[in-house]
Order: structure tokens, then sequence, then C-alpha cells
């Protein structure tokens, strides 16, 4: 029979492979940004569009010859508007925060909108409002766009797709292959705040809470970090889909590095902890829409953590993790309680336990 | 989280871990069964077991609910919710479970009008949202869920709602105690008894434990305190050579149970003569099923439902991980053919499950203290 070993190092070879696209549909699980997701970018996206194209995929693509970053996105929240934001700001934020955390100051984007027959002006008006005062807050330029309307029925009132140009800081010297042991890890602000505002919005659960979505431009937050760090600032994630979990794991496997998270220090809103415990979920997992994650040496740290903690909505950043050598690949968490776990990717949506 | 962070103190936990490294026996090994799987994913998820000794063993029971589902009674769900102008509703982590062709997600995808619900309340108000729509939930879960189930389906005769039905999947946890116990294999030195369905059933059920098999049973709660102190007690009773049923949870449980939710499930249910379990097999009066009285509310008697049975696939070992026999890691299909993302038994498809558990949680290999 096979030791207890034998069969971890089998899981961890197994893990370490690059997926495989095997499903025989699409499901939700697919858009959830775990291993589903994986599978499909890995399985079938990667050796389709770049076989012999690098290996770690950030959230951004960075065309060093022309000294600029590109990335492409698009939004589909239902319901589009919710507390804290809308379809329109979550657009330009989620383009902008690409970008900032790739290490690109944001340029310019451009807009495509695929919008349902029957929706009311009023509400197009309110969000193209919202796109042009989020725009002037990311100081982004929106230059170029597209219109699309489908019938009633499809588009849940409206899609939003994105693309968008930064020009790469001539301070940041950023990649997953940075990550070092030793590196401490920074969260720019509470978790889980803009995922639970989005449950809680579809007024599924009968729960009322006071929590806001979080989105916001992060440009500012990758601006005081790299000032703060410069070189010692190894690398940086939008902790959008899958939450921080996902985060660290995908960086984890491709930095091939151990991360261990301290559960205590991980800062999350009392009420989002509280909903999160009624539901069945961690925080962790849960998506955000103005959190990076940054990972620092750990000599420049506390000047990287006070710089983050003096930007506007990042006052509760904090340090909540160290990169470590071993076992590699893989995300551990120091419980409150004093025990320890491991944390995988995201398997699946978050479907909520029974009991 | 006031009156849930007293009971995740790290201060208490290492006080009670020191108790329990002081109470065991060196050179003697201890396994325990936590029936419930509320107790296994906590657990893991607080790290429990990192702080005891490594001669206190925790073995998985069979107390997750979603995974003792047989993949039969999903293919039969599947096969109502493709019925057209129905409405399928259920709980969330009942969607991944596989049956033979696909889980209730993957129908979803297909077409079926799926819908995850928290509470079969959630359900009835579906049903009365959609009155031109037949909308049908799949029950499952043990005494814990079923009173709720008994009571949404006497709210829905109550107030005449004749689109609403319920696929009966409901469970005792006594008959497959027994059946455990029964187990010539079985190696145990106590159990963690199942918080939850105490809560509705009382202590007495589990008093044959002691009494006919002679091993020590502590009703226990959820958070990682209740569970180091019902290990302790455990302990006391081995090392005081009692072997009783002791409530830990009684901040929860009464000992007599709740009178007025086992009434309700009296009045709604019956015992089916068998049940299949996934991994345990057929197991008699483990099932419940609606009354005759109930017989319109019964989406088995509404639709023709194909009433599949579906082996057990061969190399999977549940029923052995669910005994304590072996554990989850020692199963020829763990880690390899069976994952989380694609799980062949039962114990890999809730997060519940001892083998998910251990997968997610627990399969980083840990250096501990040998006493």
């Amino acid at each position: 029979m096979r030791t207890e070993e034998a069969t971890l190092r089998i899981i961890e070879t197994a893990r370490g492979k690059r997926a495989k696209f095997r499903d025989e549909r699409v499901t939700m699980a697919h858009g959830a940004g775990g291993k589903a997701t994986q599978s499909m970018i890995e399985g079938l996206f990667a050796p389709a569009f770049a076989p012999d194209g690098p290996e770690p995929l950030g959230d951004a693509a960075v065309l060093h010859d022309l000294g600029v970053a590109i990335t492409t996105d698009s939004f589909v929240v239902k319901p589009i508007r919710f507390p804290g934001g809308s379809i329109g700001e979550l657009a330009v934020n989620g383009s902008v925060n690409d970008l900032a955390v790739s290490g690109a100051r944001p340029l310019a984007l451009t807009l495509s909108l695929v919008l349902e027959e029957g929706l009311p002006a009023e509400e197009l008006r309110d969000e193209v409002e919202a796109i042009a005062a989020a725009a002037r807050r990311a100081e982004v330029e929106v230059v170029a766009g597209d219109t699309k309307v489908v019938e009633r029925g499809h588009a849940d009132s409206m899609y939003i797709c994105t693309t968008a140009v930064g020009t790469l800081d001539p301070r940041a010297s950023l990649s997953p292959a940075g990550i070092r042991p030793g590196d401490r890890i920074l969260v720019s602000g509470r978790v889980g705040d803009h995922g639970m505002a989005i449950m809680l919005s579809r007024g599924e659960f009968e729960l009322g809470a006071d929590i806001r979505s979080d989105t916001r431009s992060l440009w500012p937050a990758a601006d005081a970090l790299l000032e703060a760090a410069g070189e010692s600032l190894h690398c940086m994630r939008d902790a959008t889909r899958g939450g921080v979990a996902s985060v660290v794991n995908e960086l984890a496997r491709s930095s091939a590095v151990a991360i261990v998270l301290r559960e205590a220090a991980v800062p999350v809103d009392p009420a989002v902890s509280g909903a999160a415990e009624i539901l069945g979920l961690d925080p962790l997992y849960v998506a955000n829409e103005g959190v990076l994650v940054a990972f620092v040496a750990a000599e420049r740290c506390e000047a990287a953590l006070a710089a983050l903690r003096s930007v506007p909505g990042c006052e509760e950043a904090a340090e909540i993790g160290e990169v470590k050598t071993e076992p590699p690949g893989m995300v551990l968490v120091e419980t409150g309680f004093g025990g320890r776990r491991v944390m995988d990717m995201l398997v699946g949506d978050p479907l909520p336990r029974i009991c | 989280m006031r009156f849930v962070d007293e009971f995740r103190d790290a201060e208490l936990g290492r006080v009670l871990a020191a108790e329990i490294l002081a109470a065991v026996e060196p050179g003697r090994h201890y396994k325990f069964m936590e029936v419930c799987g509320g107790h296994t994913h906590s657990i893991y998820k607080y790290g429990v077991d990192d702080l005891l000794p490594a001669n206190v063993e925790l073995v998985h029971g069979p107390g997750c609910p979603v995974c003792v589902i047989p993949m039969g009674r999903v293919d039969d769900g599947i096969a109502i919710a493709h019925e057209p102008g129905v409405i399928f509703t259920c709980f969330g982590d009942m969607m991944r479970v596989p049956g033979a062709d696909g889980s209730l997600l993957e129908a979803k995808a297909a077409g079926a009008d799926i819908r995850m619900v928290y509470s079969p309340l959630d359900a009835l108000r579906v049903a009365k949202a959609n009155p031109d729509r037949e909308v049908v939930f799949f029950a499952i879960g043990f005494e814990t869920t079923a009173p709720s189930t008994a009571l949404t389906l006497k709210r829905a005769r109550a107030e005449g709602v004749s689109n609403f039905s319920c696929v009966c999947n409901h469970v005792t946890i006594v008959p497959p105690l027994r059946a455990l116990l029964e187990s010539p294999d079985l190696r145990l030195d106590g159990f963690i008894g199942p918080g939850h369905v105490s809560t509705v059933v009382g202590a007495r059920p589990f008093e044959f434990i002691p009494s006919d098999y002679g091993k020590p049973v502590v009703i226990a709660g959820f958070e990682p305190l209740d569970i180091l102190h019902a290990i302790r007690m455990i302990l006391a009773q081995v090392a005081e050579g009692r072997c009783q049923v002791e409530n830990q949870y009684k901040r929860v449980v009464p000992w007599e149970g709740n009178l007025r939710a086992l009434e309700v499930m009296a009045e709604v249910f019956e015992l089916r003569p068998h049940f299949e379990w996934r991994g345990l097999g057929f197991i008699s009066q483990s099932g419940l099923k609606l009354t005759d009285a109930y017989a319109e509310l019964d989406a088995e008697r509404r639709f023709s439902v194909p009433g599949i049975r579906v082996a057990d696939p061969k190399a999977c070992q549940c029923g052995e991980v669910l005994k304590g026999v072996i554990k989850p890691w020692e199963c020829k299909v763990f880690g390899t053919a069976c994952t989380p993302e694609r799980p062949i038994g039962t114990c890999m498809v809730s997060s519940e499950g001892a083998c998910a558990a251990y997968y997610n949680f627990g399969r980083f290999a840990r250096e501990r203290e040998v006493v």
C-alpha cells in the first residue's frame, strides 16, 4: 500500500501540472475564478493562443518594447446597481486595477456596451455618468467605444467590455518570478466587501447588513507601494474573483514557493465575517474590487505598509503572511485558534454548505 | 463576533490541549469517531487535530448529509428537473454531487431550471411566485433538517399551494451508527456525538452505544473548543472506566430533544422499509418518506421517477473510510481518480466529507511530537 507521503506527492505532482479542460459543458464554475477557470485557461486558451508563451499569466499583458501594459475585461454583474457602486464604476475600476497591479499607470480605455432591449434610458444614463465619473477619478480617458443591443431576456440589462492601456512605471519590476522566500504579504484593505455586498443585494438570503462594495481605483495604492518599496516590491495582484485565497494559490503554484497566511491578521469587516459565518463562506475566497495583494521584501515591509495606509481607502491595509520555501506550491493558513490548514484554490462556484 | 469568538479562544484551546495530553496514556492509541460532517469540517477548518497528541486519532463518520445520497437518487432528481415546466430547488452543496450521468450543476448547464435555496421555505416561496410552474424541493439531511422540511410541507398544505412537492431523501442517524457498530472490522474507542441532530432527537437515542456496544459518547458543539472539550470528556470516561452518553453541547442540546420538532416529523414522515446509502449500501428503516396524508406533496408520486439504482463505483472505498477501517489517503483512488473537482465517492463530494476535508485542509503532512 502507498504511504501517506507518497499519496501526498501524487496529489502535489498532479496539482503542479498544467490543468486539462475536460468538461462537456461550460458551467458557472468556469466563471468563478477557481480550478475550473484555471483548467479552461491552461487547458484551452493558452495552448491555442500562446503555446510557447510565458507561463505565469498576469492581470495585464506587459509589452516591454512599447513601454505599455494592456488588459481586457468584461462585466456582467447582477444586479447592475448595488450598495457602494454599479456596473459602470466597476468596469472602469476593474480595468484600471489590472494595469495598476502590473505596474502601469492607467492611461486610456475603450468601452463596449451590450444593452438589453427595453432597458430604461434612465438606467443607461446613470451608468454612462458612473463611467465618466469613475474615469475622472481614476484619471483615465475613455477613448473609443461600441454599442450592441440584444433581444429582451439576454444580457441582464447590460454587459460592459473594456480594454485598457497604461504606461509602464519605471519604478516597477514586478513578476511572479520575483517572489522570494522571506517576502512579506500585504493586503491593501478589508477583504470580502464586494462579493458579500453583491450576494446580499441579490436578496436571495433575506440577510440585511450595511455592506458596501469596495470598488475603487488601485493606482494610488500601487503608486504609493512603488514609491515606498521600489524594486523591493516584487509582485502585486488584484484580488477579484476567487478572492485573496485564489490569488495567493496561483502565485504559490507559479512561483513554486510556500505561502503562509495568518488568519487573525486578515482585515475583515465584522458584518462581512458575520454574513460569511451564516452563509458558510470564507471571506478569503470572496471577491474584491478594490483590494490588491503585494509581495514585498521583508526589509521594506514596514515602509510599504505605512505608505499604503496613508492612501485613502487603504487605512486598514495589513501584513497577512509570509513566503516560505516548503512545501512548494502550497498555501497554509495559521488559524486564529492555533492550528494550521491547507487553503486550496476554489473548487466550483462558492456553494454554501447546508449545515 | 460575540458568542462565537469566545468558543474559538486560542488560549483556552491550549489549556484543553495540555489537559488532553496529560490524560492520554503513552503507548496507547485512541481512535474516536466524529459522527457529524460539521465536526469534520470544523476540525480541519481550525486545525483542531494539530493540537492533539499523535496517539489520538479522529475518524470521520457517516454524518455528512450530502455525501450519503446514492447516485441513483441524484439521477432521479435530475430526471425530475428535466421534466417540462419544473423548477427544481435544492441546497447549494447538493448541486455538485455526481450521479451516474453528471451532477445537478451540469443538468443546470444543460438547460434544466435548477435553483439553489437556503431553506425549504425559500423553495415554497419560489412555488408561490411561479404558480404556473411545478416547483420541486430536493430534501436532504438527517433529523437536523427534516423538521424544517416537515414544517414547510405542513405550510404548503395549509396554504393550498398546489404546485409544490418534495423529493424526500431525509435519513435518520441511529441506523447507520448501528450498522457501523455491527461491523466486525470496526476499531473505535468512542464517539463525538452529532450536535445538530441531537438538538432535535436529544441524547437518549444514543444510549444504545454505551449499553449495547460499550463505547462512550459525548455530544459536542461545532466550535473548536467544543470539540477539544468533548475529546477531553471521552478521555476522562476511558480513564475512569466509565461508559455513558454525556452532553458537552448543553447550551443547545436538551436531553429529551425538541419535542415539537419530533411531533411535526412524526406527522409528516414515516420510515421507509430500507434506504440506500452511498458507501454503506441498504440500511433498513434508515430513510424517511412522506405519509399518505401528504401524498399529493410527494414528488416521487407526482412525477414518474425512473427509480434508478446505480451501484457505487467499484474502485471506491468510501464504506471502509466511513467505518474508520482505512484513512482517506489509503483509498486506492484518493487524490488520483477521485478529487474534489471530479469526485467518485461520497466522502469526496461535500466539503464536509472525510476525503474532501482531508484533501482540502489536512493533506499537509504535519510534524507532530511523538508522545
